[in-house]
């Protein structure tokens, strides 16, 4: 491999959350990268927020203060692996390259934000066009529904919203405004459609002028998570100008427009620094010398091709993204590096009855020691160049703790920190 | 392999990806997206009849397959849907011209004056446009005059063969033949300044033409007859591509979309590379002369659709920062909106010209001194959209190797 300009290259496989920050902070220390990943990530299904921790298992208000407790009585967890001092410096470090829209929030507090559903959900950190919709204090909110959205319905978010309470006792009014704007002959329209749309000048100023004089005096616009995708600060800012009242966003369904500026933002960074990105071959083996991984193999149209790699960031995803597999027996494995993977204990059942009840077999994955390295039952380290980060990780419930965003974020920064410290 | 295929749509999770990836649902309702076009029609299609208009709207440019994050074959479902569809209802007269470079290459030639007047002339196009259905301000081929192959022979005669050497079959498809002659000289050129000797055989078109408008059959036969054509020597020779998207046929489309189990030919795609992958593996043994000369340009470098079929990354990139001075910026869109032949037909042009939009824009913004894109047609859509000069990587490498023609 002599004056191939690849010597020392870290491969980084997986394109969500948590590869891309692990990817970009490497990059940005210098180091020679190259991302790969069989599809788009997870970003494009997410809000858009940093949910850190949401419920332990109550509902958590103030993370900084929950997070001690919670490592405490989760040993296993990824946040009690890294240290919860990790977590406050990813989210910083993300912020400062989140510029359009940029980040706002941090561990001192959570932000009660509204879903598409009306739920006020936990998150620590918001793109600036959502803050505006945190309900702690109560307060009233006009939201906004355009024809033809798929999947948002204002009725059913400003009732539910309306049936909670701020965190004091605090009333939460909400009624739904229905806006009418030409469809284009379209039977209905996706948010990525509408964001679109409100990229375009001359709709915004007409929606705005739909909206004025609907709206009362005191009231905040809650509007499905559309305002514009190239430029969403732009968007926000003009609509609120133009209609005089305060504006948030409310994440949709999939496709989520601002997970895709969330992904848009980070791709583009990663770009600029140099990172060799390549989607669409999946990665189906490595070469392994000892406990160490010297490279992997992609499924590239013309058969295996080899990418040597000096570390590796195993960012592959959970169950959902094919980063962890579960076959007709039961079996689990981790598919791309064969790392051992966690097992249900015995004698405890993998599911329980309810579906929303805490599922054994959920908090499976891989189990790493404090540098995110794979370690086997025994706590011995399997590869010490491969670092694990995101979903793949054992030991977490994400969708119970509303902790993914957070996990990903601060284990795909960590794994960078740590591979950049090891080789000084 | 076709079961395999299809069954892949099992796999879908409806977490609409691929419709937010689809460059020609963004800008017409004429498409309803790839995820609905492909998975969820699909299931419901007989074998026969039931696949709707709409399914020949998709571009077939591949992206809803290469984002798909659970290895759906999105395009490879909608392109057999299409093929489907098109059998029952017929083949336009357009479309069996268009998916002919061979032959119309081969008869254009000789009168290649007349004929670049003729689809120079807005008058003539407008009859074009009304008879044959090509829209009037479509980016269409220029004729060279004469054959990459005619030169190819005499050059093989000239250049001793050298047993020793490293040697490559060049794929050059029908566009390096009849269009961009000095395109093929130039690969031919690079290769050489690396020690690499050029075989050359007689070769004809790869079908990816007749592939995605529709005539499987024929692209069938097509394919097999360039695969003997380009093994007829005999060897195991990697074959060297410069055209990503006839390139891509030899590895994968053949298999996954027309549906070809054929051992020779899965031999020979795992044995294809693109002309920069192929210097890129060169480079990444330290075989690669580097000895580039600074070339003081600011360049767009435009990943095409097809080249991102690959899945091999972006080794034009790659070889390009290896140029002193040579300012590189990626482009920003998917899609030049060409997708082969799909962007010159008159329904689809203003389609094409607006999923070509972003990266025109990003073109006329930056003011590069040249875009660099590995796709034939792509070059020629973005030249026409934007006036603006456009090169293949190679030529690139060619001009900063101090190389003439």
């Amino acid at each position: 491999m002599s004056g191939n300009g690849r010597d020392g290259e870290v491969v980084v496989i997986g394109i969500g959350l948590a590869g891309l920050v692990a990817g970009l902070r490497l990059a940005e220390a210098g180091r020679s990268v190259r991302l790969l990943a069989k599809g788009v990530g997870s970003t494009h299904l997410s809000g858009g927020t940093v949910d850190v921790l949401g419920y332990a298992p109550a509902r958590v208000l103030c993370p900084a203060g929950a997070l001690p407790e919670f490592v405490a009585a989760h040993p296993d967890h990824p946040y009690a692996r890294i240290g919860t001092e990790v977590v406050g410096a990813a989210i910083e470090w993300l912020k400062g390259r989140m510029d359009n829209p940029r980040y706002v929030g941090d561990l001192s507090r959570n932000f009660l934000l509204p879903t598409a559903l009306g739920v006020a959900k936990p998150s620590a950190v918001a793109p600036q066009t959502m803050a505006g919709g945190d309900v702690t204090r109560g307060g009233g909110f006009a939201i906004v529904g355009l024809p033809g959205l798929k999947d948002f319905y204002p009725g059913m978010v400003a009732g539910n919203l309306a049936s909670a309470v701020g965190v004091a006792g605090e009333v939460i009014e909400a009624r739904p405004v229905e806006v009418d704007v030409a469809l284009d002959g379209r039977a209905d329209v996706g948010p990525l459609a509408y964001a679109g749309r409100l990229d375009d000048p001359a709709f915004r100023a007409q929606l705005a002028a739909r909206l004025k004089g609907r709206l009362g005096e005191d009231e905040v616009v809650g509007m499905p998570a559309v305002l514009g995708l190239a430029d969403a600060e732009q968007v926000w800012e003009e609509l609120e100008a133009r209609i005089g009242r305060p504006v948030f966003e409310i994440p949709t369904l999939p496709p989520s427009v601002p997970g895709i500026r969330l992904y848009r933002s980070l791709l583009g960074a990663l770009r600029r620094a140099g990172v060799r990105v390549a989607i669409g071959g999946e990665v189906v083996g490595a070469e392994i010398d000892g406990t160490r991984v010297t490279g992997v193999y992609t499924d590239a149209a013309n058969g295996a091709r080899f990418h040597p790699a000096a570390g590796v960031v195993l960012a592959s995803g959970g169950w959902a993204a094919g980063g962890l597999e579960m076959d007709s027996h039961w079996g689990l494995r981790e598919p791309i590096l064969g790392l051992p993977v966690t097992a249900v204990p015995e004698g405890v059942p993998r599911f329980r009855p309810g579906y929303f009840d805490h599922h054994p077999l959920a908090r499976t994955g891989v189990a790493v020691d404090g540098s995110l390295r794979p370690v086997d039952g025994d706590g011995r380290v399997v590869f010490t160049n491969v670092r694990v980060a995101g979903a793949t990780l054992a030991g977490a419930e994400p969708w119970k703790e509303k902790s993914g965003d957070g996990l990903s974020l601060s284990t795909g920064y960590h794994a960078a920190m740590s591979l950049l410290a090891e080789e000084g | 392999m076709e079961d395999l295929i299809r069954a892949s749509l099992d796999h879908c999770v409806k977490c609409t990806i691929c419709e937010t990836a689809c460059p020609v649902a963004k800008v017409t309702p004429l498409f309803p997206g790839p995820k609905y076009e492909g998975p969820q029609a699909e299931r419901f299609r007989q074998p026969t009849g039931t696949a709707d208009a709409s399914v020949d709207y998709c571009s077939g440019c591949g992206i809803c397959t290469q984002v798909c994050p659970q290895g759906v074959k999105v395009a490879e479902i909608n392109s057999r849907a299409r093929a489907r569809y098109k059998d029952e209802n017929g083949v336009r007269a357009r479309d069996r011209i268009v998916a002919r470079p061979g032959v119309t290459g081969r008869l254009g030639t000789p009168v290649a004056p007349l004929v670049n007047r003729v689809m120079a002339n807005g008058a003539a196009r407008r009859v074009i446009e009304k008879t044959i259905g090509i829209h009037h301000a479509a980016a269409v081929p220029t004729y060279a005059g004469h054959s990459f192959q005619r030169w190819a022979k005499l050059h093989q005669r000239r250049v001793p063969s050298r047993p020793d050497a490293r040697s490559v079959i060049f794929f050059h498809g029908c566009s390096v033949n009849w269009f961009e002659p000095d395109l093929g000289r130039k690969v031919v050129a690079v290769l050489e300044r690396n020690g690499v000797e050029v075989k050359m055989p007689r070769q004809g078109c790869c079908g990816l033409p007749l592939q995605s408008n529709g005539l499987f059959d024929d692209a069938r036969r097509a394919l097999g007859r360039l695969m003997r054509e380009l093994t007829a020597g005999g060897g195991d020779d990697p074959v060297v591509a410069s055209s990503t998207s006839c390139g891509l046929m030899l590895k994968r489309e053949g298999r996954e979309i027309l549906g070809l189990e054929d051992d020779a030919l899965s031999a020979l795609g795992a044995r294809t590379f693109d002309v920069c992958e192929y210097l890129l593996d060169l480079h990444d043994r330290g075989l690669l002369d580097t000895g580039f000369q600074p070339l003081a340009m600011t360049v767009i470098y435009h990943a095409a659709c097809q080249q991102r079929g690959h899945a091999m990354g972006t080794p034009a990139l790659d070889l390009l920062r290896l140029v002193p001075e040579l300012q590189v910026i990626q482009s920003d869109a998917d899609c030049c909106g060409m997708a082969g032949t799909y962007g010159i037909k008159k329904e689809k042009y203003d389609i094409g010209m607006a999923v070509g939009e972003r990266l025109f824009a990003q073109v006329r913004r930056v003011k590069p001194d040249a875009v660099a894109c590995d796709g034939e047609t792509c070059r020629w859509q973005i030249t026409e959209a934007t006036s603006q000069a456009s090169l293949h990587p190679v030529e690139l490498l060619f001009r900063a190797y101090g190389l003439e023609l």
